[in-house]
């Protein structure tokens, strides 16, 4: 093993994930305690944009694997490609963002090189010894816990979107190519068909603002208020599982224990009294804003604002008022 | 076509997390358990399976843990698997989430086991690494956070519909194959007294660390993260109540927003 870092750069059609920035910020750090270099690592089709993107974060080396085969994700076949990235660098750690991609891949990765795994971080750190120690959440969010690597094997991690700054600085770092050497049966995913959910609207996943609504909206046509202050923020929505429950919005959109976890900028909770079972989902947010005409409502001991009142009426007030704003 | 459904047992979602003094581990004294939703929701696939399909011959239940975890494995029966495998020893409470899949290959690689059903993750510590790590040693294909299976009418491949980020993707896999389940899935009916009763018949194979072959060498060669260092959740400092009537309370909102959070 060397002392590099190496971070999985997730792209799709060569556009970098915004989490693929953000995890070179901790890598950058581990880096300067092992005395090693980062190394950023692209899998994909055409890889152009992405590559230049990443070379804006003062990584140390980029390593390219580019075949028409890996133009869309398919855990197979990039499964292969990253354990072969990660036999030629043999870095003591690896990052990858804790997206649905770096959920799906670092399991795989982690069983076929015989590495350590922690999932979904939100803090690292070398440790006296010289080995990884990380912190995450646990038990929906009620603790956190730190996780200790061994030493003798490379460590893994994925990193929760949206922890850590994008990483600026730096260019023209070393850039290698890999060839993709498929393993037997990595075409056994066929994928016929990705079909965008939700139409227009963010994904409450990838999003800086979420605007969440819950059982007080009542329906599915009165969810229009929550999807007018979501454009005007250029938001994703969200929902509870009350309201998912109902039939008001589809799980796709639940945010939750049994829904997604997010960790947005900024949460906007309307009409949701804050079950333990959301709060799990959405206790990581940096600010969280809870309008509810329930003043005793749970949310509100999470909340950095809160208006008790009436959503039918604050949220289209809110929604007028950015759109003022904005000019 | 024999099925396996992976079940994990995990503390109720309501329950009050109490850290023990050292915070080496939580309490585990008075914690009630129950079974973890994502896998209820393949527990349920595994067995409309069985009930939709003449080909299926088996679904079997295997959970690891210690005898208290056995209680998990019967609802798993009482839902409708036919047999269940206890994997239960001291030695497997050490074993961390890849280390555990390294163990479940072991004992079910020899099993012929076409489709490998389990939740996308436990909602306890939300690590998510079984299922493709199991799938991964057992060198089959997965498909992760599925909503739909559809099991060709040959029984030699399946149509999966998964979720992923602000799209959802649909694959066709050949068996032998793992699937993990998301909400949608489909929700476990509630085991009726009677079928209670019944799943205490139904047989559990209660396996040792003795019992299965390689435990050692397999689970010494990958994982061994240890957890330690467990806290309570940061506090949050107190929020700002905006009192008023809505239109000035809304824009005195934004205005907080933007100048003081400046997070729009």
């Amino acid at each position: 093993m060397t002392n590099d870092i190496l971070v999985f750069a997730e792209q799709r059609n060569d556009k970098l994930h915004p989490a693929a920035l953000q995890i070179v910020t901790p890598a950058k750090e581990l880096a300067a305690k092992t005395g090693g270099k980062v190394v950023a690592c692209l899998i994909g089709g055409t890889l152009n944009a992405a590559v230049e993107a990443i070379d804006k974060t003062g990584v140390g080396a980029i390593v390219t694997v580019s075949a028409p085969a890996l133009a869309n994700y398919s855990t197979l076949r990039y499964r292969t490609a990253l354990a072969a990235v990660i036999g030629k660098v043999q870095p003591r750690v690896v990052l990858l963002p804790a997206t649905f991609m770096g959920r799906d891949l670092g399991p795989r990765v982690a069983a076929k090189v015989g590495a350590a795994l922690a999932t979904d971080v939100t803090s690292l750190s070398i440790n006296a010894e010289g080995s990884l120690d990380i912190i995450r959440p646990v038990y929906n969010g009620k603790a956190s816990c730190h996780v200790g690597f061994p030493k003798d094997r490379p460590a893994i991690a994925s990193v929760r979107p949206n922890t850590f700054p994008a990483a600026t600085g730096g260019g023209g770092a070393a850039r290698e190519t890999l060839a993709y050497t498929p393993a037997a049966g990595d075409d056994r995913i066929d994928v016929k068909e990705v079909a965008k959910a939700g139409g227009e609207v963010k994904d409450v996943t990838e999003a800086d603002i979420i605007v969440s609504g819950g059982r007080a909206l009542k329906s599915e046509e009165n969810f229009k208020i929550v999807f007018e202050l979501a454009k005007e923020l250029d938001a994703a929505v969200g929902a509870s599982r009350a309201a998912c429950d109902a039939g008001y919005q589809p799980h796709s959109r639940q945010v939750g224990l049994t829904g997604k976890t997010v960790t947005p900028r900024l949460y906007i909770a309307c009409g949701i009294s804050g079950a333990i079972q959301h709060l799990a989902g959405m206790r990581g947010s940096k600010v969280i804003v809870a309008i509810n005409s329930d003043k005793e409502a749970p949310i509100f001991k999470l909340a950095d604002y809160g208006i008790v009142g009436d959503l039918f009426k604050v949220l289209p007030a809110m929604t007028a008022e950015v759109r003022r704003l904005k000019g | 076509m024999k099925v396996l459904v992976i079940v994990r047992q995990v503390p109720d979602s309501t329950t009050n997390i109490k850290i023990q003094a050292g915070g080496q581990d939580i309490e585990r004294a008075g914690v009630k358990m129950v079974v973890n939703p994502f896998d209820e929701f393949a527990i349920e696939q595994a067995v409309q399976l069985k009930e939709k399909r003449k080909d299926v011959a088996s679904v079997t239940a295997l959970i690891v843990g210690p005898a208290t975890a056995g209680e998990a494995l019967r609802t798993a029966l009482a839902v409708g698997a036919d047999d269940g495998i206890h994997l239960q020893d001291e030695a497997f409470d050490r074993l961390d989430e890849l280390q555990t899949a390294a163990l479940v290959a072991g004992v079910v690689k020899d099993g012929g086991y076409d489709l490998i059903l389990i939740g996308k993750q436990e909602i306890d510590l939300d690590s998510g690494q079984l299922g493709p790590a199991l799938a991964e040693l057992l060198d089959i294909p997965h498909v992760g956070t599925t909503v739909k299976l559809e099991i060709a009418a040959d029984g030699k491949s399946f149509v999966a519909r998964r979720r992923i980020e602000g799209a959802e993707e649909v694959v066709q896999v050949p068996l032998p194959a793992l699937i993990t389940a998301d909400k949608g899935l489909c929700e476990m009916r509630y085991p009726s007294l009677p079928n209670l009763m019944k799943a205490k018949k139904k047989p559990v194979k209660v396996l040792k660390a003795a019992d299965v072959a390689g435990f050692a060498a397999a689970t010494a060669n990958l994982g061994g993260v240890k957890m330690h260092a467990f806290q309570p959740p940061p506090e949050r400092p107190p929020g700002k109540m905006i009192p008023g009537d809505p239109e000035p309370a809304a824009k005195e909102l934004v205005r907080l927003l933007r100048e003081e959070a400046k997070v729009v």
